[in-house]
């Protein structure tokens, strides 16, 4: 390495001028503009006129013109949307962490016959795209006679993140010593404590990995809700937002603007989490 | 009180049975070792005792107490696993308490035992800190004190040194037995080592596949093994076997010599054990002994461990001064001590008397 890097280094090429790491940051670096350029072009353009949008969308807009978000608040019902979307998504991560949880920790540590055939189960619902299933579900829900309810959307949607999370939770689970648990189990503890005691607060870190895996994708739904909500004050942020957007015209200020408002919280949502998942939950349990 | 009974007790993993019946008497206080080579249902036994896993067969008694459908917290045991296993998101003070609180103890009792348990383990200063922030050994009281705080009857302790490093190791030991006389208590102490066992134990329990082989102090398995396998696992360096034949009162090797040993049983082949105490070596070769070629030496600074091939390729270990240093490669002859040999049987290997 160190023969080949002085032969190389009269040459001064990027890798010579810069060394891994140096490449590493400038990858780094390059993807997160690549990243980030579309949430910056997204928010500037929530400041922009149509026509403005069109003739310099790179450009820095006038940030106190917030004409577009005094309409959206005007024309619209947006936190009727809010709330429902918060309500539709806050109620299936609820259900898909507490299913999804209680699903993996009996596949993970208990055993008995089937346990790997569950697993698969659940596993083969990671490659069933639901939305291939939309006109059987449609009519499932309208037989259930909750076409038009929010509860359709939460049933399909925990349908959906269910596979995921039992397949990241069972994998954790797997790796915690199960030493911990006979620890509790020898002082008392009920399986039920074991669970919500010492397993939970330990399998935190991947159940919000499991969380924003499936937060986004819920949050951001339009296809469900398009063909099983018709209801104005039931419609969710995605949904709602389709008003501004006609079939002849587009007023793209106002939709930019919806769309930051309607990103706004997730990201928030990713900022306050993402250190869960540098936490090393386990170090110092077991050498 | 802590009177234990083990009757016949059997545990099999599906098809592959690993424990053969095990009957066991353990009296109050005492201190109990199982000991074996890895695999042996040591800890497979010892978590048996715990309640961790069902018996596949037998019985369990505490205090003439049938105790197979008991669960583990309702025996009256505890137990530090070998990992320490303490809860991570939880401070020392509040791995103490968990167990103590789960007992149903009112809150002045809780604080009453951990701080008894914090002093008796020099604790105080770490109560408000997290597992991961303590070293191995403060790791290990933590685990011993969480046992502590439940008062048990019987402290099952599984391989409790294995994760500490050779300095730390012969500390903690230390302090387990102090800790045993202090608080008196029944205790069973797993390891593979045979060391602790001897160091640590009032009665150790040699396990071999699944069976026990022998029970007894230190000084009977040291000094009256049973059988081959005792005698090759207790004692360092291990002894010696060597294939030899009797005639009259002398033990021959075929091609290589014999050594006068007394009365002998009269069984023709059998086996001769030989610690490095009982071997002398003399640098004449062809001398009254078996003769052997010295392989390479061992230099302890106190003593020096001398190895030795015999004419059928058995290595023996002899114990000689640190100034008496032999070259590799040069002929001696092995002789032994008569009052120190162990004869076994070249069939079972079981001791033939004496």
């Amino acid at each position: 390495m160190s023969a080949g890097a002085s032969t190389y280094g009269d040459r001064r090429g990027i890798l010579g001028a810069l060394g891994r790491d140096g490449l590493l940051q400038v990858i780094l670096v390059a993807n997160t503009v690549i990243m980030l350029a579309p949430i910056v072009i997204m928010v500037f353009s929530a400041f922009k006129t149509t026509p403005q949008i069109f003739q310099s969308p790179f450009g820095i807009p006038d940030f106190t013109q917030v004409a577009n978000f005094a309409k959206i608040w005007s024309e619209t019902n947006f936190l009727r949307y809010l709330l429902n979307s918060f309500f539709v998504t806050g109620t299936s991560m609820v259900l898909i962490l507490t299913l999804g949880t209680m699903a993996a920790y009996a596949i993970g540590r208990y055993q008995f016959t089937g346990a790997s055939f569950i697993l698969m189960f659940f596993l083969a619902g990671l490659t069933l795209p639901l939305k291939l299933a939309i006109i059987p579900l449609f009519m499932l829900m309208r037989d259930l006679s909750i076409l038009n309810n929010q509860l359709s959307l939460i049933f399909v949607y925990t349908a959906m993140g269910l596979p995921t999370t039992v397949f990241i939770m069972t994998g954790f689970i797997r790796t915690l010593p199960s030493e911990l648990e006979d620890a509790a189990r020898m002082d008392g503890a009920s399986e039920a404590r074991i669970m919500w005691s010492i397993m939970l607060p330990l399998v935190r870190p991947a159940m919000v990995i499991a969380g924003i895996q499936n937060v986004v994708p819920i949050w951001n739904d339009f296809f469900f809700p398009l063909v099983f909500i018709q209801n104005d004050s039931l419609k969710t942020l995605p949904q709602g937002l389709t008003t501004f957007m006609g079939e002849y015209t587009t007023d793209w200020g106002v939709l930019f603007a919806g769309l930051t408002l309607s990103a706004a919280p997730i990201i928030v949502i990713y900022i306050l989490l993402s250190k869960q998942f540098i936490a090393g939950m386990t170090s110092g349990a077991v050498k | 009180m802590a009177q234990l009974s083990l009757r016949g007790i059997k545990k099999s993993f599906r098809n592959v049975d690993v424990l053969h019946g095990i009957d066991l008497e353990i009296g109050d206080r005492e201190f109990v070792v199982f000991v074996g080579p890895s695999g042996c249902g040591k800890s497979t036994l010892l978590r048996l005792i715990a309640g961790l896993d069902p018996m596949s067969g037998g019985e369990f008694l505490l205090n003439g107490k049938r105790m197979n459908d008991v669960p583990p917290s309702r025996r009256g045991i505890a137990m530090v696993f070998q990992s320490y296993a303490l809860y991570p998101h939880m401070d020392v003070y509040e791995n103490m308490a968990f167990g103590a609180r789960l007992m149903g103890l009112d809150k002045g009792e809780v604080e009453a035992r951990i701080a008894e348990a914090a002093r008796m383990l020099r604790l105080e200063p770490l109560l408000q800190r997290k597992p991961r922030e303590l070293s191995g050994g403060q790791r290990q009281r933590v685990a011993i004190g969480r046992a502590l705080v439940r008062k048990p009857q019987v402290f099952l302790l599984d391989e409790p040194l294995s994760n500490l490093d050779a300095a730390l190791r012969s500390e903690v030991r230390l302090e387990i037995a102090r800790l045993h006389r202090q608080i008196g208590g029944t205790m069973i102490y797993v390891t593979h080592d045979q060391v602790e066992a001897m160091t640590l134990a009032d009665k150790i329990v040699v396990m071999n596949a699944g069976r026990i082989e022998q029970v007894g102090s230190p000084r009977d398995l040291y000094e009256t093994p049973a059988n081959t396998f005792v005698a090759t696992f207790i004692g360092s360096p291990r002894m010696t076997l060597v294939d030899v034949r009797c005639e009259g009162e002398r033990l021959v090797l075929p091609n290589g010599g014999s050594v006068h040993v007394g009365a002998l049983p009269d069984v023709g082949e059998l086996k001769l054990g030989l610690r490095s105490d009982a071997v002398r070596l003399s640098r004449t070769a062809g001398g009254d002994g078996f003769a052997g070629q010295v392989v390479y030496t061992e230099y302890l600074g106190d003593n020096a461990y001398v190895y030795v091939r015999l004419a059928d390729g058995t290595l023996v270990a002899a114990r000689t001064g640190p100034d008496d240093l032999f070259e590799p490669d040069h002929m001696v002859t092995i002789s032994v001590e008569p009052g120190s040999v162990h004869l076994f049987s070249a069939g079972d290997g079981r001791r033939l008397v004496p």
